[in-house]
């Protein structure tokens, strides 16, 4: 299962990363690979401001629906539609799988989400 | 084998009918029906004769499975066998053939088997009255809480918009309470199975409607703390909701309104052994403590001066929730299946599930990790995660049952476990075929050491083979369209 150095992560199997003004989320290997083959994706509007843990968009697998939360509160600032025609791409690249870029309202939140190490340690945890 | 679609068995001109020459007058369909309502090309309807018609229908109820062909451990789903005599009993003329339009006093055999079976099914679940409307499961628990939200709007908390519900609930108790537009709040089990009565504690509030529970839980486990999470509840002005799904496990032996609960909704077609799925209809009957009777939905059926009546007086109520009085027929076969078992049967039905369950858990648990060690009642769950470290996932293991002739457990289900297969072997499966039933899923944990790509390939033996499930939900045909169109 891969977990790259240099993102941080929840408890919810969420990847964050930061990249000039904006907070890219997606989904981790460990939370497509539970699901199994994804066969559809719900995302939220460019323009919605959500609270961190607010339920922003659901992954459907052959198996169950899940939610995907925020990591952090933020105004949704793109949303990447193209996975919504490939959902496969979640399984295949998660981590390049973006599936919203938000503007954080407070970035300062960032510093409690996991870094590498703490969420491997969640993994190995659940397993 | 590949079974064609009768539209692809016929040939055009072939019919099953020969009807004499007509008699009277003829009038153009376009006299009679208004222009816009008339299609402006013929339906492409099956041409083929009648033993065409025949053979196909029997060639297709031929690859059906069901209870009656053999084991059926579908999780959750009690899928017991229907006794035959509840199919003599609903199809008596007395029942069959009766008008629901007709007045109370035409219909007073329907209407005393309807206001009996409403108090059978209280004293069963320790309510006041049920109503017996609902048509399925999940209608029963919008019903529910519908007279939650009803009694919270006559007590004048409105703000009673939240309700707990545990992570292993089926998908349908949030579905229902979003549907009265309820906010679902969630709360986990602890690593015995049961609710936290500390978290449940924390999450209580005056905004809180309600929790809604199924005891036993979906991981086949008695709550421990029952009593203690009634009063948690309760003290905060919460009323408990109980989903009947499991209601097999404790008939007889306790009752979920000695347990504190509210509002119980059944499952006729699951506990009260009345056809399930396909099958069906189904009836989702929902009871109530009695503080709540004036919600009900009407008509409540009454008796009176001697007279069964249906009764639409009933100011509170949150009106009607299905056309007449619900799936009659069912609630006939339900009848005749608690009176045929007695207050013992019932209480055996439940002793010889939950010992069933028992016995095949303890046959399978150095086979299969078992991740909650506990006596189970009318059902347990396995996970498959250690055949999964080998590559091979739950869903192949249980496409390999098929082919050893058994109909799979419930699978990926409850969500809180990995890999999970959720059995329920039912009351009426013996021990010869439980013994069978665990020899064949020992021998798939063993194929699974031993050659796992045949697992993975499975099934073999079964009419069709592995389906590839992502394209058939990415990319579904769900309707037939004549070849010549395709090349149009």
């Amino acid at each position: 299962m891969r977990t790259p150095e240099g993102l941080k992560y929840t408890k919810e199997h969420e990847w964050v990363r930061m990249e000039e003004d904006l907070v890219y989320i997606g989904i981790t290997d460990y939370a497509q690979d539970s699901l199994g083959d994804i066969v559809f994706i719900e995302l939220p509007a460019e323009g919605d401001v959500l609270a961190s843990g607010q339920t922003m968009g659901v992954v459907e697998s052959v198996k169950a629906a899940s939610d995907i939360y925020m990591p952090l509160s933020g105004k949704v600032k793109k949303v990447n539609n193209a996975l919504l025609d490939n959902p496969e791409s979640v399984n295949e690249n998660p981590y390049d799988s973006w599936m919203i870029a938000i503007e954080p309202t407070d970035a300062s939140e960032l510093e409690a989400l996991l870094n590498q190490d703490e969420y491997k340690k969640l993994c190995a945890k659940e397993d | 084998m590949s079974q064609r679609l009768i539209f692809e068995v016929g040939k055009p001109g072939r019919k099953g009918h020969s009807l004499p020459r007509c008699d009277v007058p003829v009038r153009g369909i376009e006299e009679i029906v208004p222009e816009e309502y008339l299609r402006s090309s013929d339906p492409e309807l099956p041409q083929v004769s009648e033993v065409d018609a025949i053979r196909h229908f029997t060639a297709l109820s031929r690859l059906n499975y069901g209870v009656d062909n053999g084991f059926y451990p579908l999780g959750s789903c009690t899928m017991k066998y229907n006794p035959k005599i509840n199919e003599d009993v609903s199809r008596l003329a007395g029942f069959s053939g009766v008008h629901p339009a007709l007045l109370d006093c035409a219909v007073q055999g329907c209407l005393e088997l309807l206001y009996r079976t409403d108090l059978l099914l209280a004293e069963i679940t320790g309510m006041a009255r049920v109503s017996l409307q609902p048509a399925a499961g999940a209608h029963g628990e919008l019903s529910g809480l519908m007279i939650m939200r009803a009694n919270h709007e006559q007590n004048k908390e409105e703000q009673r918009k939240k309700i707990i519900i545990p992570d292993t609930a089926h998908g349908t108790n949030p579905a229902s309470a979003a549907m009265v537009g309820y906010e679902v709040i969630e709360v986990k089990t602890d690593s015995r199975g049961n609710i936290d009565p500390a978290e449940l504690r924390q999450l209580m509030s005056e905004e809180v409607a309600g929790l809604m529970l199924t005891n036993p839980s979906t991981l086949g486990l008695f709550e421990e703390n029952i009593i203690e999470v009634a009063e948690i509840v309760h003290d905060s002005g919460g009323l408990l909701y109980y989903d009947g799904a499991n209601l097999n496990a404790i008939m007889g032996i306790t009752r979920p309104g000695d347990m504190g609960f509210d509002i119980v909704h059944l499952n006729l077609h699951k506990t009260f052994s009345t056809p399930h799925g396909g099958g069906g209809p189904g009836s989702g009957p929902v009871g109530v403590k009695k503080e709540l009777v004036p919600f009900l939905p009407t008509p409540v059926i009454q008796y009176r001066n001697g007279q069964y009546m249906r009764d639409y007086e009933q100011p509170l109520s949150i009106g009607q929730v299905k056309s007449f009085y619900g799936n009659f027929a069912v609630v006939a076969k339900a009848y005749a299946y608690i009176m045929s078992m007695g207050a013992k049967g019932l209480r055996n039905v439940s002793k010889t599930a939950v010992l069933n369950a028992n016995y095949l858990m303890n046959k399978l648990k150095e086979h299969f990790y078992l991740p909650y060690e506990r006596t189970c009642m009318h059902e347990f769950v396995l996970s498959g995660q250690t055949q999964k470290e080998k590559g091979v996932s739950t869903l192949d293991m249980a496409k390999r049952m098929m082919d050893y002739g058994f109909h799979p457990p419930t699978v990926y289900f409850p969500l809180i476990v990995k890999e999970a297969m959720m059995f329920e072997p039912t009351e009426t499966e013996n021990r010869e075929v439980l013994d069978e039933v665990a020899e064949i899923l020992i021998r798939i944990a063993r194929e699974v050491e031993e050659s796992p790509e045949l697992v993975k390939g499975a099934p073999y033996r079964t009419p069709i083979g592995r389906l590839d499930e992502v394209k058939a939900v990415r990319e579904p045909i769900l309707k037939w369209t004549p070849p010549r169109k395709n090349n149009e």
